[in-house]
């Protein structure tokens, strides 16, 4: 039997691709977090800037929760638990006099990836349900550890004497350079995590989330592979908890509650799993709607509990999920434009008592229509701001580089 | 460390138990049949306790209260399944968890809206207050014996049900494997309608109990909420011995370590030193044993689904 | 006299009172394509499951090359040289025909503890898996989804991870079943390429398919092999008849 060698374009190495929407999302939501102290200084808020520093720090939490549940198809219900066992580990080396960078950060880093292997080795050998439970039973666990702490404030929680001092020094008193370096650490994660998935590694755990039988029959047994992710994982979010203690100054058992969990995934949820840009995206969305919300009422959850319930039911693609709809959508909308008007008016051809319908159709198109001339008018009306904005965008390096070159001097004189 | 001591808190433990058996075995049966992961299971146990208190304020007789609180848990249950969760089978159990989180939400922060945030209460009823002599010169409280013994009757007619009627057989086969009973022309949905409603009111049925003795105040069922899904875990997902064995076992074990954990530590270590590690250990227990058992059967004590 | 590859030793499997496999006794000669063919619910993917890994007998042994199997698992049997196609197609529906196939070979070209570089480009892993691809004759959809094949395409692609791995004994479950008779010629066609080359435990029920590529058949009938010999002898065996065409069970 003849076999017909072909060039297959899939081995071919592919031009570096341009970054794809996903990436430029992301790049996007960066932009807009760097651009955000100047804007806080503008408005003369520091308030925006603390916010935006809880923003990013949980986004670092919620991406390594991406890694789980998107990659690995692990839902962890106790993922809260490494921000507290990272913001505790920091925060008890403080208070003992040893908080510089050297010795907190990696206290923070070792105590939540032992606490992610002892816990991991047990629950990664289950699947589904019980690994939800058992998540959720572990961080449980954790806090009531943290509860019970007496010489650590227990209930009440642990106040930092200082913020973690790098090479001796107070830095990261300075808002802003504290959250610059937050920001650093989530594009850090960002391509960290992003690179992890895409690597060997991450093929394997993305294909045991597809058909674990199929895997396991290739060669791959599935455990040591979870076991990595979830320390991985884990560690991360100590990261992220060790940027929370620094940024309160505190830390209490509250960190690892598991509504603290629960609103973990949300996040990651509300954005949409899957992507990378996704959880970021929920992050800031749900820290948004707390932050608003929680001003109007104190019982802003009534409202939240049933949005949450309609988001599991119709929109359990989150942000990310819409906003991929949306694009297919336009893709196809421009094939579907002539049939569709074709229709409408056959459709007003017909008599009876579909002119109701036939008039709401023709609303509709009609709106779609004005709407379509809006929005191309207003994208060539911002089109001239755009250039303009690009050409801001590329001066602003520099123009950060010499803030911070002002700050970091200011520092070092005092 | 004093033997009487013991023994009332072993009774106390065993009460533990059987509370911690109630609210289980409606969850383990809804996650064994349905394969659905049903967080809202806490507050229905919260919404028990306080439908009770609401009923006793109206009506001012203990076992009528309890009646219609129990009536009550059903209906919204079944409301909570009709308009909710029947959308939810055979989703994605990360849909499943979104939606019942928001459940708990809405309904801890309702009800603290409706009857605030303060604690309340339900006084015991004439009849089962006062205590009997359990040894000599020990007494416990004839509520808490009303409490176990009525435990014990459901835990006897739940198996009782589950093992001699057909729709117990058909709840004991869709647990091992739903899609097969539905095949063979069960209607599932009414079987799952019927697994829900019973699991809401047992559930409901051990707020009521509960709220004579406990607060009854929101986020209740959170913390029985967690406790119910270590007790599954242990037993083994949708097997009601499974859920017993595991009750008693962590609900005596919970309660005896909260008491003795720092005494026993005492033994080995310097006062000081069991003073605060002792309570840490003490909450730690019952996860300690969860991970035990899991590291030597992942599947739990009685696993239904079988072994491949 | 050819070595055998795969030894079964008086295999039993019991689900409750149901035996599945009763003390089954079984040689694969190295090189060659072994059929297995049994009237339905005779054990026949039981034994491939235990075979594979996937179950765990109750009592016997398996032997594959002189190394004692039987408590190993479905992943480290999978080094060992094992190779397994599904009667209910298992593909990673979420990943492309190729990625599918170049996992297989990921899983046996060093480890895949690497965090850093982009597997998807991996030029060595991909011409291996194009190869396998080529082999079955799906290599234009390397670029589709698993999922959004067709079904006879899934089976072709379950031949491609099989092979992949360069097993040292390929185990097929019914992989021409629900194929059309299209696909079925053309699965046929590649079997046949392959034989020789790879031991080969095929279960199937086609029986053309078998007469055309087995060299010795077994026949299982409830948990038990009453004949095993060339297709001719088994083919006028009278137990073997009586079995598929006597007594109703």
């Amino acid at each position: 039997m003849p076999r017909a060698r072909r060039a297959i374009p899939a081995v071919a190495p592919k031009a570096p691709p341009a970054l794809t929407f996903d990436q430029r999302l992301a790049a996007g939501l960066f932009v807009l977090l760097a651009l955000l102290p100047l804007l806080s200084r503008g408005i003369a808020s520091s308030y925006l800037l603390l916010v935006g520093e809880r923003v990013v720090i949980f986004a670092i939490a919620a991406l390594s929760l991406e890694l789980l549940i998107g990659a690995g198809g692990l839902v962890s219900f106790g993922h809260a638990a490494f921000l507290g066992i990272g913001a505790y580990a920091a925060g008890i080396v403080a208070s003992h006099g040893h908080g510089t960078l050297s010795i907190a950060l990696p206290a923070a880093l070792a105590t939540s990836a032992l606490f992610a292997l002892a816990t991991g080795a047990i629950a990664v050998r289950t699947r589904g349900v019980y690994f939800i439970m058992i998540t959720l039973a572990f961080a449980q666990m954790a806090f009531f550890i943290a509860t019970s702490l007496a010489p650590y404030g227990g209930d009440d929680g642990l106040t930092w004497p200082t913020r973690t001092m790098l090479w001796g020094r107070p830095l990261l008193k300075d808002q802003l350079t504290f959250f610059y370096l937050c920001l650093a650490l989530l594009i850090a994660s960002y391509l960290g995590v992003g690179r992890l998935i895409a690597s060997r590694f991450g093929r394997v755990l993305r294909g045991l989330k597809d058909n674990e039988t199929r895997m396991q029959a290739i060669g791959f047994a599935p455990h040591l592979y979870r076991l990595t992710a979830y320390v991985i994982a884990g560690t991360l979010c100590g990261l992220a908890g060790f940027l929370l203690g620094n940024q309160a100054e505190f830390v209490s058992p509250a960190y690892m509650h598991w509504q603290r969990s629960g609103e973990l995934i949300i996040m990651v949820l509300l954005g949409g799993t899957g992507t990378l840009y996704g959880p970021m995206l929920g992050a800031l969305a749900f820290l948004l709607l707390e932050e608003t919300l929680s001003r109007l009422t104190e019982h802003w959850k009534v409202m939240l509990g049933p949005a949450l319930v309609l988001i599991a039911l119709f929109a359990s693609g989150g942000i990310a999920g819409a906003i991929a709809a949306w694009r297919q959508r336009r893709a196809m909308g421009a094939r579907l434009a002539l049939p569709l008007a074709r229709r409408h008016r056959l459709g007003a051809a017909r008599k009876g008592s579909r002119s109701w319908r036939r008039a709401g159709l023709r609303l509709l198109s009609r709106t779609a229509r004005g709407l379509r001339r809006g929005a191309d008018a207003a994208r060539a009306a911002c089109a001239p701001a755009k250039t303009a904005l690009g050409r801001g965008l590329q001066a602003l390096p520099s123009l950060a580089e010499r803030r911070l070159k002002a700050t970091v001097v200011r520092w070092w004189r005092e | 460390m004093s033997a009487s001591l013991f023994v009332v808190q072993l009774f106390n433990g065993l009460q533990l138990g059987i509370l911690l058996f109630l609210v289980a075995a409606g969850l383990t049966l809804v996650f064994g049949v349905m394969d659905f992961i049903n967080l809202a299971h806490g507050v229905q146990y919260m919404l028990g306790a306080y439908l009770a208190v609401m009923a006793y304020g109206f009506i001012g007789n203990f076992f009528l209260s309890v009646l219609l609180a129990l009536f009550a848990s059903l209906l919204f249950g079944l409301l909570l399944e009709f308009l909710v969760f029947r959308h939810l089978y055979g989703r994605d159990h990360l849909e499943q968890v979104l939606a019942t989180f928001g459940i708990i939400m809405l309904l801890n922060q309702g009800v603290k809206l409706l009857w605030g945030a303060a604690p309340l209460n339900l006084p015991i009823p004439e009849l089962l207050s006062g205590s009997v002599p359990l040894l000599e010169g020990l007494r416990y409280p004839v509520y808490r014996f009303a409490i176990i013994a009525a435990g014990v009757l459901v835990a006897a007619g739940l198996y009782l049900f589950v093992t001699s009627t057909r729709v117990g057989m058909l709840v004991r086969a869709g647990a091992t494997n739903a899609a097969m009973v539905s095949a063979l022309g069960v209607d599932i949905k009414r079987l799952f309608t019927v697994v829900f409603g019973f699991g809401a009111m047992l559930a409901g049925f051990a707020g009521v109990m509960v709220a004579p003795i406990l607060s009854v105040e929101p986020g209740m069922g959170d913390q029985i909420l967690i406790l119910a899904f270590v007790v599954i875990v242990i037993g083994g997902i949708g097997s009601i011995r499974g859920a017993f064995l595991a009750a008693v076992l962590v609900g005596v074990i919970d309660t005896l370590g909260r008491s003795f954990m720092t005494d026993l530590l005492r033994l080995l270590l310097p006062p000081a030193t069991a003073r605060v590690i002792g309570p840490a250990l003490a909450s730690m227990s019952i996860y300690l044993l969860m991970a035990v058992v899991l590291a030597i059967r992942p599947a739990g004590l009685f696993p239904t689904k079988g072994r491949a | 006299m050819k070595r055998a590859v795969l030894q079964l030793d008086a295999l039993t499997k019991s689900f409750g009172a149901l035996r599945v496999a009763d003390a089954i006794g079984l040689e694969i000669l190295a090189g060659e394509t072994h059929a297995i063919i049994g009237p339905n619910g005779a054990g026949k993917t039981s034994l491939i499951n235990q075979i594979s890994g996937a179950l765990a007998p109750d009592a016997g042994r398996i032997v594959f090359d002189g190394r004692d199997v039987t408590q190993m698992s479905m992943a480290a049997r999978a080094h060992l040289g094992f190779a397994r196609s599904f009667q209910i197609t298992q593909v990673l529906p979420h990943f492309s025909a190729l990625e599918n196939v170049a996992l297989a070979v990921q899983a046996r070209s060093g480890s895949s503890f690497r965090f850093w570089q982009a597997a998807a480009g991996e030029a060595n892993l991909n011409r291996v898996a194009v190869r396998s691809l080529e082999t079955v004759e799906l290599a234009e959809r390397a670029d589709t989804p698993a999922g959004s094949l067709s079904h006879g395409e899934k089976r072709r692609l379950e031949i491609a991870i099989a092979l992949a791995h360069a097993p040292k004994l390929l185990l097929l479950d019914e992989p021409m079943a629900g194929a059309g008779s299209e696909e079925t010629r053309r699965l046929v066609a590649t079997l046949k390429s392959l034989k020789g080359r790879y031991s080969i435990l095929l279960v199937e029920h086609d029986m053309q398919a078998v007469f055309a590529l087995a060299d010795r058949i077994s026949v299982l009938v409830a948990g038990r092999i009453i004949a095993t010999g060339e297709p001719q002898v088994v083919r006028a065996d009278p137990a073997v008849r009586a079995a598929y065409l006597g007594e109703a069970t």
